[in-house]
Parts: C-alpha cells; sequence; structure tokens
C-alpha cells in the first residue's frame, strides 16, 4: 500500500471551460426532470447558448496559457485553446440550429425516437414537440470534443472520445422525419464508431506496451529509448491513426460518412460535420505531433497516401451525387483530405493552416446546413437536387447566401475556402510535399464542379411544381445564416487575423 | 529497392502482384468456365438436401428492456469504482478531497437516475 | 520593369477606379425595388466615371518620367502564411493603364448601348418586373467591370488571379441572365470545365511560383526570373499557358467560347468577345519576363497563336450563325494576340495594339450584330438577312466599317494593328518565321473571306427573308456607341501604331532592329494582295446570296447566267477543298478537342459512378473496407518500418 500519494493538482482555471459545459450538460439533465415541460426548450437553450458563451469567454481569457495540469492528462496549449474556441463558436451556430422551432413546428427532433415508426403512438407524436434531451445530450457532446483537443494522455483521449461520440450516436436517430434512416444512421455510425474506437483501444494498448505509459510525452521520450521491438510502436500509431480517422472521415475511414450525414437530423449533421472535424484533428494534430513527431519521416508517406486517396475519393464521388445532404458529406469527406495536407506539412505551418481550414470549412459548413434546413416541402425538408430548381428566382436572399457558401467549399478567391486551400497548400510546399499540393489542386478542380452545379440549377433553372419552398427562417437559424455567410466572406477578404492567431497558438506543448 | 520510399515500392509490388493473382485466377476462370451454366431448380438454395429453411433469423427484443440496460450500467459502473475506492479512502494522503471526489462522481451518475425516475421510465405500464 | 514613382495627385486614388463601379454593383444588387427606376443609369455612370478617372490617371501617369512611370498602392495584408507574405495592392503602369482605358471606355459603351438593347429585349423572367430584372443585369455588369479592373490592375498573381476568378463568375451570372435555352445549359457546362481546367494550371503555376521563389508580387518574381533553371521556367510558362489558353479561347481550350455565344445577348456575347477573353494575352503579356527567358516557351506561345488563327479562321468560314461567326472570329484574332506575345520583344506592344483596336472593331461588329438581330426579331441565320444596308443605314454603315477595319484595310484600325504581327511573324529566323508568317498571311485572307461573306449575305444581296419582317433601325441610344466604335475604329489604329508602342516601352523594353525574312513593304504588299483576294473572292461568291434561301424567280437567270464561270472556278478552287477543310476541321473541334474534355468529365463520372457502388448501405461491407483500410496501414507501417523488405 502506497503511502505517499499525492493528489495531483488541478488548475482548475485552465479546465475552466470545460467544467462550464459539463456544469450545464449535468444541469440540462436536471432540468429534464424537473422543469415542466412548455418552459423546458426556453430553459434548455438559454442554459445551453449561456453555458457555451461562457465558456468561448473562459477560453479567450485563457489565451496564452500554456499548462499539463490534472495529473498530466489535460494540455492547455495553444492548439488547445484556439481549436476550443473554434469548437465552441460552431457550438454556438450549431445550438441555434438545434433550438429552431420555427422551421418545422415542434422542433427537427421527435420526442420518443424508439416509438415503432408508423405505429399509432408515432403518429401521436407527430406533432408533438419535440425532446429537449438533445441540449445535454450536445453539451456532453462539446465537453467531450473540447477534452478531446486537450487531452495530453491516450486514455483521456479514449474517454473523450466515447464522451462525445455517445451523445452524437443517439443524437443522429432523433429526426422527426424520416425517421427510417435515421434510425438506420444512428445503428450504423454507433456499430462502425464502437469498431474503429476498438482499433484505437488496441493502439493505446500497444502504445502502453511499448512506452511503458499511455503520457503522450512519454511516448516521445520512448521512441529513442524504449528497448520494446518498434514493430508495436509502428503498429500503436497505426491503429491510433486509424481511430482518429475514422473520426475525421478520410478514406477509407470515411464510409459511414454520406449515410450518417443523409440519416441524420440536419442541425446534427451540421454538428457533427462542424464540430466533430474540429475536435478529431485536434486530436490527431496532437497524437502525430506530440507523440509521434519523431516517427514523422515514418508516417508521411503512408498518411499522404490516405490523404490523396481522401481528396479524391470524396471529390470523384460528389459528383454523381443528387442528395444534397450526401453531397455534402462527400465534400466533408474532400475537405477532411484538405486538412491532412495541412497536418502533412509537419511544423508550425503545417498546424496553423490546417486549424485555418478548419475554421473557414467549418462556418461554410454550417451555413450550408443552416440553408438545408429551410428547404421544405409537405414532406420535411427535400435534399434531393432536382428540388432545389429555380430556387433562386423564389428567395434570392437565402439562395444567395447558399451561393456564397458553395462558392467558398469550392474555393473561389475571397471566401474563406479559398484563403484556407492557399495556406494548406503553401505549408506542404514550404516542407517540399509538392505531390499532395497536385493532387490537392486536381481535386478541387473536380470538386468545384457539384458546388457550381448546384449553385446552376438554383439561379439557371426555372422553377417548376416540383420546386421546393423556402421557409422563412426564423430568429434562430436566420442568426446561424448570418453568422455562417459574414465569416465566410471575412475570412476570405481579411483572413489576416484569424491567420496570424493561428499562427501565434500552433505551438504544442509536450 | 533503396531510399526512403524504396521499401514502400516493394511492399506496393507485392500489393500489386496479390491484385494480379486475383484478377488473374478470376480472369482465368472466367475464361474457362462454360458460358452459361446448369441452372437446375433447388440450385440456389440455401440446402439442396433436407428442410427448407423457414423463416427469417431475424429476432426482436421488446425496446422497453434497454432503458434497464442503461440504468444497469449506471449501478455498474458506480460499483466498479466504487469498490477499490472503499479500500484506500483512508490511508494518509487522501482525505477529505477523496471523499469529496467520490461524491460528486456518485452525483453525476446519481443524476441519471434522478431523470429515468422522473421521466416515469421505472415504471412498467 | 522600371522603378516607381511616388503615388501623388489622381494617381494616389487608383483604389478608386476598383471602388466605383465595386460600390455600385453593390447598391445595385443589395437596394432592391427601390433602384429600379435608376438602377441601369447608376450603372452606367459608375463605369463612366471610373473611365474619366481612368483618362485622368492616363494623363498624369503620361507626364511622369518614363523610366519611372508606374505607382503602386498598398491595400492590406491579405495573407501571411509562414514565409509567404501577400500584400494585396494595385499597380498602376502603362500596361495596366491601357487596360482600364479599354475596360473602362468600351465598358461604358457597352452599358450606354445594354439599356436600349434591353428595352426591347424580350425575356421570360415571369417572377420580377422589367426593371428589377434590368436592375440586376447592371449590378452584375459593374461586378464584371470591377473584377475586370481588380485583375489588370492587382500587383501580383493571386490578386489577378481574384479578378480571373471573378471575371468567370460574374459572366456566368450574365449568360445565366437569360437562360432559357437547353443549349445554352450545356454551352455553360462545357465553358465552366475547360475554364477549371485552365484555372487549375493557374494555381498551380502560383504555388510554383510561391516554391521557387517566396513571394508572388510581379516585382519579386520577375527579379526572381534570372534565378530559375529552365525547366522550372518552362513548366511555369507552360502551366501560365494552359490559364490563358483556358481564358481566352485558344487551342485546346478553344471550344467553349463559341459556344458561350449560344448564350443570350450580344451585350453578354461581347464580354466574351472584347474584354474578358483577352484576359489570357494579358497574363502573358504581363507575366513576359518569365516568357522571354525561354525560347521553347515562346515557341510554343507562338504555336499556340498560329493554331488558334487558322482554326477560328476556317471555322469561321463554315457558319451561319451571325454570333457564331463573331465568335470564331474572335477566337482567331486572339491567336493573333498570342502569336504576337509569344514573339517576344516589340511585338508584345504590337498584340497589345490588336487587343486594342479589335476591341473596338469587334465590339463593333458585335453591337451591330445585336442591332441588326433587334430589327429582325431576334433572327441570327445570316442566310435568313440580305439587303439590309436601306433599312438599317447606321448600322450598315458603322458595320461596314468595322468589317474593313478587320480585314485590314489601310487606314483602319486593323490594318495599322495586324499587318505589324504578321511581318514580325516573318521576322523570325529561319524556317520557323516562314512557317508562322504564312500561317499568319493565310490568316488575314481567310478573314477577308468569311468577314466579307458575313458582311455581304446581312447587308447585300437579295432579301431572303422570313415571312412579315419589317426591318427597323435601333434608337440613337444603341446608334450612338456604335458610332462612337466606328470613329474609334477609324481613328485608333493610326493613333496606336504610332505612340502606344512608345508608351509600352517601359514595360517591354526598347524594339531592337528587324532582321527578317522579308521587309516590310513586301510584307504589306502581300497582305494587301491576300485580303484583297479573300475579300473579293467572298464578295462575288456571295452577292447573290446563299443556298437554303429561297431565290426570287425573275433574276436568277440572268445571275446564273453571269456568274457561270465565276462560279464554276469558285467551286472548283475555293469551295470544295474549303468546304472539306471546314468540315474536317468542325469535325475535329466536335469529336477530338470537345471529345477529350468531354471524355475527361465522363471518366470522372464514370469512374463515380462506379465507386459509388462499393457504398453499399451495409454496415458489413462498411466495416470491411475499414478492415481492409486498417490491415493496410498497419502493413505499411510495420512491414516497411521493422524492415522486412529492407
Amino acid at each position: 500500500m502506497t503511502t505517499d500519494f499525492q493528489l495531483p493538482a488541478i488548475d482548475y482555471q485552465a479546465i475552466s471551460p470545460l467544467l462550464i459545459l459539463f456544469g450545464v450538460a449535468c444541469l440540462g439533465v436536471l432540468v429534464e426532470a424537473f422543469v415542466p415541460r412548455p418552459a423546458r426548450r426556453r430553459v434548455q437553450l438559454g442554459m445551453a447558448l449561456v453555458g457555451v458563451l461562457a465558456a468561448l469567454g473562459a477560453v479567450v481569457l485563457l489565451a496564452g496559457t500554456n499548462v499539463v495540469t490534472a495529473g498530466g492528462s489535460v494540455t492547455v496549449d495553444g492548439p488547445a485553446l484556439f481549436m476550443q474556441g473554434a469548437l465552441l463558436a460552431f457550438g454556438v451556430v450549431a445550438l441555434l440550429l438545434i433550438g429552431e422551432r420555427r422551421v418545422e413546428p415542434g422542433g427537427a427532433f421527435v420526442a420518443q425516437p424508439a416509438i415503432t415508426v408508423g405505429s399509432e403512438a408515432d403518429q401521436r407524436q407527430a406533432s408533438a414537440p419535440g425532446a429537449t434531451e438533445v441540449f445535454p445530450l450536445a453539451m456532453f457532446s462539446l465537453g467531450g470534443m473540447a477534452l478531446f483537443i486537450a487531452a495530453s494522455d491516450l486514455l483521456t483521449m479514449f474517454i473523450a472520445l466515447e464522451l462525445l461520440s455517445l451523445p452524437l450516436y443517439l443524437m443522429c436517430a432523433l429526426a422527426r422525419r424520416h425517421r427510417l434512416i435515421s434510425q438506420e444512421a444512428a445503428v450504423k455510425y454507433f456499430l462502425l464508431g464502437a469498431y474503429a474506437s476498438g482499433f484505437f483501444l488496441f493502439g493505446v494498448v500497444l502504445a502502453y506496451g511499448y512506452a511503458g505509459s499511455v503520457d503522450l510525452a512519454a511516448i516521445h521520450a520512448a521512441v529513442d529509448t524504449s528497448q520494446m521491438n518498434p514493430a508495436l510502436l509502428y503498429a500503436a500509431l497505426a491503429l491510433i491513426v486509424m481511430g482518429l480517422l475514422f473520426k475525421t472521415a478520410a478514406a477509407p475511414f470515411h464510409v459511414w460518412a454520406p449515410d450518417v450525414y443523409q440519416g441524420a437530423p440536419t442541425p446534427i449533421t451540421a454538428f457533427m460535420a462542424a464540430c466533430t472535424k474540429v475536435a478529431a484533428f485536434g486530436a490527431l494534430l496532437r497524437v502525430t505531433y506530440v507523440a509521434f513527431e519523431r516517427l514523422a519521416w515514418d508516417w508521411l508517406p503512408v498518411i499522404g497516401v490516405i490523404a490523396v486517396l481522401t481528396m479524391l475519393v470524396g471529390a470523384v464521388l460528389a459528383v454523381t451525387q443528387t442528395d444534397l445532404k450526401r453531397l455534402l458529406a462527400y465534400s466533408s469527406i474532400a475537405n477532411a483530405g484538405f486538412v491532412l495536407v495541412g497536418v502533412l506539412a509537419v511544423g508550425r505551418t503545417g498546424a496553423s493552416s490546417a486549424m485555418f481550414y478548419l475554421v473557414a470549412y467549418g462556418f461554410a459548413v454550417l451555413g450550408a446546413f443552416a440553408v438545408i434546413s429551410l428547404v421544405r416541402d409537405r414532406e420535411g425538408e427535400t435534399t434531393h437536387l432536382s428540388r432545389w430548381a429555380g430556387l433562386g428566382r423564389r428567395s434570392p436572399l437565402v439562395a444567395g447566401v447558399f451561393t456564397v457558401v458553395m462558392l467558398a467549399l469550392a474555393g473561389i478567391p475571397l471566401t474563406g475556402g479559398f484563403t484556407a486551400k492557399f495556406a494548406v497548400f503553401s505549408a506542404a510546399l514550404e516542407v517540399g510535399e509538392g505531390w499532395l499540393v497536385i493532387a490537392g489542386v486536381v481535386s478541387s478542380v473536380i470538386i468545384a464542379f457539384p458546388y457550381l452545379r448546384v449553385v446552376v440549377m438554383m439561379w439557371l433553372s426555372e422553377p417548376s411544381e416540383s420546386t421546393a419552398t423556402m421557409v422563412a427562417p426564423g430568429l434562430l437559424t436566420g442568426t446561424a445564416l448570418g453568422i455562417g455567410a459574414l465569416a465566410v466572406v471575412g475570412l476570405g477578404v481579411v483572413p489576416g487575423p484569424v491567420l496570424d492567431l493561428a499562427h501565434d497558438a500552433a505551438l504544442f506543448l509536450r | 529497392m533503396e531510399g526512403y520510399l524504396g521499401s514502400y515500392a516493394t511492399l506496393g509490388l507485392l500489393l500489386l502482384a496479390g491484385v494480379l493473382f486475383l484478377a488473374a485466377a478470376f480472369g482465368a476462370n472466367r475464361l474457362l468456365r462454360p458460358a452459361r451454366p446448369a441452372n437446375p431448380p433447388g440450385k440456389t438454395e440455401a440446402y439442396e438436401c433436407g428442410l427448407d429453411p423457414v423463416g427469417g433469423d431475424w429476432a426482436q427484443a421488446q425496446i422497453r428492456y434497454y432503458v434497464y440496460a442503461y440504468l444497469f450500467v449506471i449501478f455498474a459502473v458506480e460499483a466498479v469504482f466504487l469498490f477499490p475506492w472503499a479500500v484506500i479512502y483512508a490511508d494518509p494522503g487522501f482525505g477529505i478531497a477523496a471523499v469529496v471526489e467520490m461524491g460528486i462522481f456518485v452525483g453525476v451518475l446519481a443524476l441519471g437516475i434522478l431523470y429515468a425516475w422522473r421521466r416515469r421510465v421505472l415504471r412498467w405500464t | 520593369m522600371s522603378e516607381l514613382s511616388e503615388a501623388s495627385g489622381l494617381l494616389g486614388y487608383v483604389w478608386l477606379l476598383v471602388a466605383i463601379p465595386a460600390a455600385s454593383a453593390a447598391v445595385l444588387l443589395l437596394a432592391g425595388r427601390r433602384a429600379d427606376r435608376w438602377g441601369h443609369l447608376l450603372g452606367c455612370a459608375s463605369v463612366g466615371a471610373a473611365f474619366l478617372l481612368g483618362l485622368g490617371m492616363f494623363g498624369q501617369l503620361a507626364d511622369l518620367d518614363e523610366h519611372r512611370r508606374a505607382v503602386e498602392q498598398q491595400l492590406w495584408t491579405f495573407l501571411a502564411v509562414g514565409d509567404l507574405r501577400v500584400d494585396f495592392g494595385l499597380l498602376f503602369d502603362p500596361l495596366a493603364a491601357v487596360f482600364v482605358l479599354l475596360i473602362t471606355g468600351v465598358g461604358f459603351l457597352i452599358h450606354v448601348y445594354a439599356v436600349g438593347y434591353l428595352a426591347h429585349a424580350p425575356h421570360d423572367q415571369t417572377h420580377e418586373s422589367a426593371g428589377t430584372a434590368r436592375r440586376r443585369f447592371f449590378g452584375y455588369f459593374n461586378l464584371f467591370v470591377a473584377a475586370m479592373l481588380v485583375l489588370v490592375l492587382g500587383n501580383n498573381y493571386l490578386l489577378l488571379y481574384v479578378g480571373w476568378e471573378g471575371v468567370g463568375l460574374a459572366s456566368y451570372l450574365l449568360i445565366a441572365f437569360w437562360f432559357s435555352r437547353p443549349a445554352a445549359a450545356t454551352a455553360g457546362k462545357k465553358a465552366f470545365l475547360m475554364n477549371r481546367v485552365g484555372d487549375a494550371g493557374f494555381i498551380l503555376a502560383i504555388f510554383l511560383l510561391f516554391a521557387q521563389v517566396g513571394t508572388v508580387q510581379f516585382s519579386g518574381v520577375f527579379a526572381g526570373v534570372a534565378g530559375m533553371s529552365s525547366t522550372v521556367l518552362l513548366v511555369l510558362g507552360l502551366l501560365l499557358l494552359l490559364g490563358a489558353t483556358g481564358k481566352s479561347g485558344q487551342f485546346p481550350l478553344q471550344a467553349w467560347l463559341p459556344d458561350a455565344m449560344e448564350g443570350p445577348t450580344p451585350v453578354s456575347a461581347l464580354i466574351h468577345a472584347a474584354t474578358m477573353v483577352t484576359a489570357g494575352v494579358y497574363l502573358i503579356a504581363r507575366s513576359h519576363p518569365i516568357f522571354s527567358a525561354n525560347l521553347t516557351l515562346q515557341t510554343v506561345v507562338v504555336s499556340v497563336g498560329a493554331a488558334t488563327l487558322l482554326i477560328g479562321a476556317i471555322i469561321g468560314c463554315a457558319k451561319d450563325d451571325i454570333k457564331r461567326v463573331l465568335a470564331w472570329s474572335t477566337v482567331s484574332q486572339i491567336g493573333y494576340m498570342f502569336l504576337a506575345v509569344g514573339l517576344g520583344g516589340v511585338a508584345y506592344a504590337l498584340g497589345l495594339i490588336h487587343l486594342l483596336a479589335h476591341g473596338f472593331f469587334k465590339a463593333g461588329l458585335f453591337l451591330g450584330a445585336g442591332s441588326v438581330m433587334r430589327g429582325m426579331d431576334d433572327q441570327v441565320d445570316i442566310r435568313r438577312f440580305g439587303g439590309l444596308w436601306r433599312f438599317l443605314p447606321i448600322t450598315w454603315a458603322t458595320f461596314g466599317l468595322a468589317w474593313l477595319a478587320i480585314i485590314g484595310i489601310p487606314p483602319l484600325s486593323g490594318f495599322f494593328s495586324k499587318d505589324p504581327i504578321i511581318a514580325a511573324a516573318f521576322d523570325r529566323p529561319g524556317w520557323t518565321g516562314w512557317l508562322f508568317g504564312g500561317a499568319a498571311l493565310l490568316g488575314a485572307g481567310l478573314t477577308a473571306f468569311y468577314m466579307t461573306r458575313l458582311f455581304v449575305l446581312t447587308f447585300h444581296g437579295p432579301k431572303r427573308w422570313t415571312e412579315g419582317q419589317r426591318p427597323h433601325e435601333s434608337p440613337p441610344v444603341m446608334t450612338i456607341p456604335l458610332i462612337l466604335l466606328a470613329v474609334g475604329t477609324v481613328a485608333a489604329g493610326w493613333l496606336m501604331s504610332t505612340s502606344v508602342v512608345d508608351w509600352l516601352t517601359p514595360v517591354f523594353g526598347e524594339a531592337p532592329e528587324p532582321h527578317g525574312l522579308l521587309s516590310h513593304g513586301q510584307v504589306t504588299a502581300l497582305t494587301m494582295a491576300v485580303v484583297v483576294i479573300g475579300g473579293v473572292g467572298g464578295w462575288a461568291m456571295f452577292r447573290n446570296g446563299t443556298a437554303l434561301a429561297p431565290a426570287p424567280a425573275g433574276p436568277v437567270v440572268t445571275a446564273a447566267r453571269a456568274n457561270l464561270y465565276g462560279d464554276a472556278v469558285n467551286a472548283a478552287l475555293f469551295e470544295k477543298p474549303g468546304r472539306w477543310l471546314t468540315r474536317a476541321l468542325v469535325y475535329v473541334d466536335n469529336k477530338g478537342i470537345d471529345g477529350i474534355v468531354n471524355g475527361l468529365a465522363a471518366a470522372v463520372g464514370g469512374g463515380s459512378a462506379r465507386i459509388r457502388r462499393l457504398q453499399t448501405g451495409f454496415v458489413r461491407s462498411y466495416a470491411m473496407s475499414m478492415l481492409l483500410g486498417a490491415l493496410l496501414i498497419v502493413g505499411a507501417f510495420v512491414a516497411v518500418q521493422a524492415g522486412w523488405f529492407a
């Protein structure tokens, strides 16, 4: 029995964003239990927004902090704070979309997802107000993501991974309309997510076997000193990276993304596309830059091939999609590839360009899904491309916002998308990875086509009988749209401040 | 094979050889097999003799049990941590902080029970 | 590059050139219905103001010392990633000044003309009033002008690229404006695909520049040219050329340009003729230190130009749609410009002179074509015109001047701009001089032929109208720009051939002494001969109209009798081989070039459809693919790193 046990010192200020998020999530559960039903949504939404904004404030106040705390399991450094900030900013926008109830009476979520689809009880709940549990679930997930980015040992990282994933699986099943594919999406995501977590965990075990520790810095130290067979280390690296690449939706671990993106309720898809991507890349950056940096020479070619594959698969498959949510899913795959290019430019510039890319992409994709949630018919959202024909003539303003977002995703200059691609590609060139840049430019040429086809459909086709209607955005969705469009244009015209911020932040603490 | 990417090239060649072997085998099969294979009745059945398989392999579980599964998880997780803690919490160096931390842990889990109770999922209708 | 001067006086406000049209576009697009009544006036006024401002700055720039004739204005730092730092700034030097005047000047005239054209044009936009449509049109138009100005004023390649994409976008919006025909939709798609191929080349060139010299500012890049290896220069130049051919409709990416004319009006077609497509020429002229530094590169540019000018001219002979003939003629004339800028040295200036002259006469031709179409109920088939000179006298006169100009009859502008290019091509040493000079000469003859055919079939010969047409002249708001352009056509060539070369000397350097195969006088004589043969031949063949049109019964016999001999010669010498050649070229164009582009698109689409089948929807197959991926990664890491293959 050890008697010299020391309580680990915890820098409460450094982890205050996490504490706020988890605290609000727990409070949210209590609200579900005790606040009367009619008031719940307002209370939950208000609390969640205040919580995320408070956490964002805490992150801003922490700027410049560099500490490892909580017994070496949490690192609060530049990249962590930058990406937590981005995550929370996206979280605010996503919460606005989640909270919207004007577009669809009762909101985008169903009250009891477990009720058999099509049964009497199901028909009764069709017009009932939706589940408000989605708010605490989203808060838990956000908290998990924030921890995922800052985790400095593999075990904490794994717990954060589960913490962010489990609520996501549940939220995927909550769609009010098209409930069968929503449930299908949830089950698929859960099964494959659990499968990928298994790989990750196995990787953690092997890393422990090699280094005798799950701490990222200790693994870094052990790379040179350990007497174990290096095959353990490489297998650990491969499996851990694979588990993380699953979350980023990189090929060949992207297969879940189209089905899940299409089936999940649109606000949740937006949440996944923007926030999960940040979290997953945050963790990937930390693992590769902190624990396995000395092996960069070895993992560059392999992950490089994955990046090229991801960009090409996403871009080529996006060409034939006819469903907008699937199209954006493939676009999110291709964009994962572009971020990977930044990650592969190992160094400060690479990290900062990848982080900037995540910010630019997140705002664009949130704006895109915000618009998708507005285009509806009596059956709910209409995501088939043909139903969008001529929407530009009917609702020029919202269609204009969507056009801006599509142009940003296509990487047209003076939008955030262009600046981000430019940053990532030039970072890769700087370290001499020209082949990634060529593959990136080629796939961005290919993927521009589907994006602009949507624009062409909206503006150049005549509206027909089957054209869906655009619901006027409520205050919440309107705000989300405005933030998305402004950010996309702002990051394109004056990207300087955010680029500088990313560059200043892009030093990992080991 | 030398240089930075040399051994990757070897691996690539190996994979290529594998793919080629597979393609050659299937290609040979395609060339050699009869163009119109016989298709006697019953060939595509799961069993060519014995009983016909009846029904699907689909079994449904009552969805209400998931609540109990969740509640079990809550208690199980609690127990997993509570027992080791109980053995050492009184040792020197732990003290009041350890008690408080476990209190927070149990409190968070209790939230789940509280929620289930308030949402009336503990009642079998 | 010459030294920079202090930006003083008017020159301190270069940013206004871009800001005025951009602000006007913003007002027009965002103001809503309130601006419907005066929106088009604001649109015209903003471009007019930019033109006047440009004129003033041009004057001030001319006053500066010849070796310090350029000003630069820093706006803001756009990007600072790692070692790369891009400051957005504007560069106003003689080259940019010439383009600014062309864009705002011709742009202003098109704006004014569009006011008249829009008042008449039938448009099918059921959901909005004519005023709203007009306001939006002028909004897009101003946006286009602003983007084009960004393109020519940017002081670095990235800003050039911003304008480059901007004009592309604005031109799609403008094509979109009257979208009603399915043919136009496919044309848009082709234009998009080919432009993307070109743009990819351009952006790769920018990345390559960054990798090689660490900057994309013009000054820095040109200073770094000396340090580049010839391979790098070649690749860089070819990538830039790819971008230029995409935007300017040059071989092998020429097919989209005439198809884009399928689009709606002469107004937007003109954008594809006089302004936007010259961006490629601008890019090469701007990058002249890169192109001048590598002989192979120059030869490639010259070959592209020569090939394109012949292709455009030959296909131009075969088309019957008035706008298509003009479109192919645009392709051909830009071919001349590429030829000139490829020749290097003083020929850069010649290419730009031709560009300016072309801006005037091609604008006159397109606007004249619009005036004809307006008078003939939107008929575009030249076989259905004839004898219009009596009904549209002003259009006839202005169109005629532009026709004489484009075929190069002195003393009109085309003579002064095209003739020196042909002479310069003959100046190239060795057999290539004969080859390229001959191509340019042949092109001049063909140009004379098809343009004469166009002119004669439209304005002379028997009437071949469809029933019930009553041609009428256009209102003054349309004819006045026509007249102004005609005046420019008459005056410009002579003005420019004397002063523009001197004006551009600070940019391109002094003219070397010609050491040609033929003297300038000989070339001029040859050119004139070829042009006269082409023109007279065209007139003789088509003065009595053409097939597929009902000929009046009476005069037919006499006409046939009088022409029997001539027609037979024509048929044997020109028509049959000519027809065969044109058909072959049209075939190659449709099957070969389009085939490659369509094939690429089909390959991507087909591959996409095929790989899509892997997305079965079954979790088990997804898990399988993940497992395979994981095995491969683990295999790659462990097997390779543990040295199993070492």
